[in-house]
């Protein structure tokens, strides 16, 4: 029989490892970047004659910002508050005013045929915009498609769009489809 | 009378300290997987504009960020304070975003290109100005896929 190994005395450990949750607590980021998405359109080719891409006037709604930071929807200005609205009458049209975009039958795979809005959304902004002012427009905007999704999958599905499965939100989308062109930049108050 | 000095003899039990180390290195996984160490040190102030239709990023790898915002108050002296770009550690101008986007890209695998994100994180007192032309320089370099950060508001 050898010696008894003596026991390591193991009531630092906790301090030690203490320390180092520390460190760890510290260093850590948990923030998760969160954000609005978006897709910008491709630069168009040089070479290419630039070809008015010709959209019937009704399909189009124009929301202005700027320098000031004013809205401006169509024609008229506008409060921030009130401009979702404006885009959910614009795009889903509901009384066939022939002044809001025309809807187009499209067949939806899985779905069958539905009446899809042709309305487009160009947001331009001047160089002395606020980046607030701008994030608050978008976010209403994609606000504004978003309930009008969550309305379509609620009447189709039972449900909103975000708890709908995979294939039936790829369908939502297509029925919804969130046209937000991000023009080429001009100076909106030299106008 | 007896009755207290009864109470005052027994000593309390000390609590078995033996899984107190378990418990904490348990702790201490739990944070040494979930973090994620900074990798650039801020240099502009960035105040992100609020917003309640966010969503989140869904691949952090596959994502760059543009920090433009006023240069912090320790540098202001140096660079001014006007609205900066910042890419990786350095105060960058628009025709230097090219540059790092084909950087970013080529350190990606050929498969998650396509899927590469710029994350533009700009204070919300940023003239629209320069982020206008960041825009227009990530189409010119056809990095498409852009996100405006912003934080949880409403």
């Amino acid at each position: 029989m050898g010696k008894k190994t003596p026991e390591i005395n193991s009531s630092s450990t906790a301090d030690m490892a203490f320390l180092l949750l520390c460190f760890f607590m510290m260093t850590t980021t948990m923030d998760q970047d969160k954000g609005l998405q978006r897709r910008l359109p491709p630069m168009p080719d040089p070479n290419q004659k630039a070809e008015d891409q010709k959209v019937n006037r009704r399909n189009i709604i124009v929301v202005k910002i700027n320098s000031a930071d004013r809205l401006f929807a169509g024609t008229e200005p506008m409060d921030v508050s009130l401009l979702k609205d404006k885009i959910k009458e614009f795009l889903s049209n509901p009384a066939n005013d022939p002044n809001l975009p025309e809807r187009e039958e499209k067949e939806i795979e899985g779905f069958g045929p539905c009446m899809v809005s042709k309305g487009v959304i160009s947001l331009q902004n001047d160089r002395g915009t606020s980046y607030q002012a701008y994030i608050a427009v978008q976010n209403e905007l994609v606000k504004a498609v978003n309930e009008l999704r969550d309305e379509f999958a609620i009447a189709n599905f039972g449900q909103v769009y975000i708890k709908c499965d995979e294939d039936q939100q790829k369908i939502v989308r297509e029925a919804v489809p969130q046209n937000i062109s991000e023009a080429e930049p001009k100076d909106v108050s030299k106008k | 009378m007896s009755k207290f000095k009864n109470k005052e003899k027994r000593s309390v039990p000390q609590p078995p300290s033996g899984s107190l180390s378990d418990i904490v290195f348990m702790l201490l996984f739990f944070f040494m997987v979930t973090t994620t160490m900074r990798e650039t040190e801020s240099k502009v102030q960035v105040r992100l504009p609020e917003a309640s239709e966010i969503a989140k990023l869904e691949r952090k790898d596959l994502t760059s960020y543009i920090n433009i915002g006023t240069p912090i108050r320790s540098l202001q002296g140096q660079y001014g304070n006007d609205s900066r770009i910042q890419l990786n550690d350095s105060f960058k101008t628009v025709d230097e975003i090219r540059d790092f986007i084909a950087a970013e890209r080529d350190a990606m695998s050929e498969a998650d290109r396509s899927f590469m994100t710029v994350a533009i994180k700009a204070d919300e007192n940023t003239r629209m100005g320069i982020v206008t032309d960041v825009k227009q320089e990530l189409r010119k370099c056809s990095a498409l896929k852009i996100m405006y950060t912003a934080r949880k508001g409403e």
